[in-house]
């Protein structure tokens, strides 16, 4: 395993890629974010048509995107993260049976992300509860913004008792922040508390009022425990990207099934594979390589007993309070494979 | 009401952050003609040092102390560094201090490691202020800290209550960079030392021939201003967050408060400061675009036109880089910034 940093850049990132098939790797893995896999998607696309017999095969871990599996679906792409379409079927599900839910606000980080983040929040609640008004909506530049006061005093303003925002990092820990300085005792309903900085900004605020959805949490059992408890001490950090588990557990699976380590071959035998993973019982879905698999939603609270990973030293932890089996998180492609050959 | 009062001092007290980052900036400009590009590091490196002592022996001794600690720093920078660079011109001394912020960053990074800290204000200051009652029957009132819970609970489903609390670190903040300006004002225009430096900054040779030691006025001018950058830091890291992306953030900011406000101009920095965190807090609360304006207008807008995404920008949208648009308008129209003196 061969580790090249990309610096979150797309044009960075093809450079890695030259770099990487140059020594002859052919299974890229990548996660952050949804700018960076575009560009490789494109790259690899066009690298397999031109070098037939060393292709290469994209395992994606984090960048969520539906049109990876939609509109720009590639055979040789593999998502092992839920998309933003599914988990906010899922989040919605969840927010549907809150009676408290009447007036939300969504606010979301300026790029694609961001903007799907907000498209399919709207979609969604239509649907599910009409009367649900959205009384705000807001886009601010990724990365950027440091002091999030000004948003709070315009949600609070609108009146908003709930917030929906795909924001992660600094932009999620510092939005959170500024809501419980100010008073602001409305919920917020997030895809990424658990990145790396935001239980840390989080601390002992905003308890019970802070709830993530996502394909894994800290508390899951078993394996992922240990594994949890390894990483811990070998890298000080927590571990919260669960899907590449998802991508070694395939892959050697793959390679096995198939007897060898073409890509070609083991990209075949990925399609439509079920194979039993941390979270249950998972598929690589054939026609748009998009991972089916049980999605979680947790609130932010206290460690106990039964709940008792703490990240990065807070005493608080993410504790399940529902469970989506996968066919309820599932979400429709119009994905159109061109498979080789 | 509420919230143009909020919302005001969010941005006066955003202000006067930023005027605590740029006062030692442009003093260090105008007193020895560098622009120091790794100012914002030391702001970076004081809120760590502070957050290391505030650990160790609590905010207020980490308070004074980073501050110091960052000052000696910077003022070492200048005598092991920065002076032997200084008789080859402006651009070597620019490209020095760029790559000491790239130094810094990433001995930041080792040290302490590449998540945020946990740099919490102490008790006294993790409250509200003050909370600000809105009751639709009884109007608006003011209680000085947090406010009882019956009185942000409306007992009448007609009498709609909210309750904004206004939290101490940014009043501390406000006091603390208002102390500052008093203080920085005093010595300059009111002590001798004020005097030798400010001579030292026109007339070198004179203030050396009277026998004053020119280079070291400059090396305490310029630990003076990394320590004012150091205390912005230990500030700002505890009521945002301390993480080694922060100097990026505010290292961009801070040299459009000092052209907006003049090169060299502590009102203008001053006045630019509170202008960019006033309009930039108010801005992200308009939701008008171009688009609205037009069909204000009675402009026909074609369907296409209506998705274009230029058209559809919210001023709340582009509110974060509006102070850059300043940036570039003042270069423009006003190259020696709003209070600057000298045309560069």
């Amino acid at each position: 395993m061969v580790q090249f940093d990309n610096k979150l850049s797309p044009a960075e990132s093809l450079n890695a890629l030259k770099a990487a098939t140059d020594q002859g790797i052919r299974y890229i893995t990548q996660g952050n974010g949804s700018s960076v896999a575009g560009a490789l998607i494109d790259a690899i696309n066009k690298h397999n048509e031109r070098n037939p017999g060393k292709e290469l095969v994209f395992l994606n871990y984090a960048a969520v995107d539906p049109d990876f599996t939609n509109s720009k679906c590639s055979y040789w792409h593999f998502r092992f993260d839920a998309d933003t379409s599914m988990k906010m079927e899922a989040l919605t599900t969840f927010m549907k049976d809150q009676s408290d839910v009447k007036k939300v606000y969504l606010l979301n980080q300026n790029y694609s992300h961001g903007h799907q983040v907000a498209k399919y929040a709207k979609e969604n609640l239509s649907r599910k509860r009409p009367d649900v008004q959205i009384v705000g909506e807001d886009l601010h530049p990724l990365a950027q913004v440091r002091d999030f006061a000004p948003y709070i005093a315009k949600i609070k303003a609108s009146g908003a008792d709930s917030v929906i925002t795909g924001n992660w990092g600094s932009d999620l820990a510092l939005l959170i922040k500024a809501a419980n300085e100010a008073g602001y005792n409305g919920k917020f309903y997030t895809y990424y508390t658990s990145v790396t900085g935001t239980p840390t900004a989080l601390g002992k605020g905003g308890e019970g009022r802070v709830y993530q959805i996502g394909y894994a949490h800290y508390n899951m059992g078993g394996q992922t425990d240990k594994w949890a408890a390894e990483f811990k001490d070998r890298f000080k950090d927590d571990l919260y990207t669960n899907a590449v588990i998802h991508v070694f557990n395939l892959l050697g699976e793959s390679m096995a099934k198939a007897k060898s380590t073409d890509p070609v071959k083991v990209a075949a035998a990925m399609e439509g594979a079920k194979f039993k993973s941390f979270n249950g019982e998972v598929e690589m879905r054939k026609t748009d390589h998009q991972m089916q698999q049980p999605l979680y939603l947790t609130v932010w609270q206290k460690a106990d007993k039964k709940y008792p990973y703490s990240p990065e030293n807070t005493g608080m932890t993410l504790a399940p309070v529902k469970t989506f089996e996968s066919y309820v998180a599932s979400t429709p492609t119009s994905c159109q494979m061109k498979r080789p050959g | 009401m509420e919230f143009f009062f909020i919302s005001m001092l969010n941005g006066v007290s955003y202000g006067l952050l930023l005027f605590m980052l740029s006062s030692g900036l442009t003093l260090i400009f105008s007193m020895m003609g560098v622009l120091n590009f790794a100012h914002a590091s030391f702001y970076m490196i004081g809120a760590y040092i502070g957050y290391s002592l505030n650990e160790i022996a609590g905010f207020w001794l980490a308070l004074f102390v980073a501050p110091v600690l960052t000052g000696l720093l910077g003022a070492m920078f200048e005598r092991l560094s920065l002076r032997r660079v200084h008789p080859y011109g402006h651009v070597p001394e620019l490209l020095v201090t760029f790559g000491l912020s790239y130094i810094v960053l990433e001995l930041v990074q080792l040290v302490w490691g590449r998540t945020a800290v946990d740099f919490l204000p102490p008790a006294l200051l993790q409250g509200p202020a003050f909370t600000l009652v809105q009751n639709s029957v009884q109007g608006l009132s003011m209680v000085w800290g947090a406010a009882a819970p019956d009185l942000c609970a409306s007992t009448d489903a007609a009498v709609r209550v909210v309750c904004t609390t206004f939290p101490a670190t940014r009043g501390f903040m406000m006091l603390v960079a208002l102390v500052m300006m008093l203080g920085l004002w005093l010595l300059l225009k009111r002590t001798r030392v004020g005097l030798v430096i400010q001579a030292a900054l026109t007339h070198p040779e004179a203030v050396e021939a009277l026998g004053h030691n020119v280079p070291r006025v400059f090396m305490t001018v310029f630990g003076v201003g990394t320590g004012l950058a150091g205390l912005a830091g230990v500030i700002g890291g505890s009521t945002f967050v301390t993480e080694p992306a922060m100097a990026a953030t505010v290292g961009s900011i801070i040299f459009v408060v000092v052209v907006v406000g003049g090169m060299g101009s502590l009102g203008g920095a001053f006045l630019a400061s509170l202008l960019i965190g006033v309009v930039q807090t108010f801005a992200v609360a308009f939701d008008y675009s171009l688009l609205m304006m037009l069909q204000n207008f009675g402009v026909q807008v074609s369907s296409a036109m209506q998705n274009n995404s230029f058209l559809k920008l919210t001023i709340s949208q582009v509110a974060p880089i509006l102070p850059y648009l300043f940036l570039v308008l003042i270069l423009i129209f006003r190259p020696k910034g709003l209070l600057g003196t000298r045309e560069t």
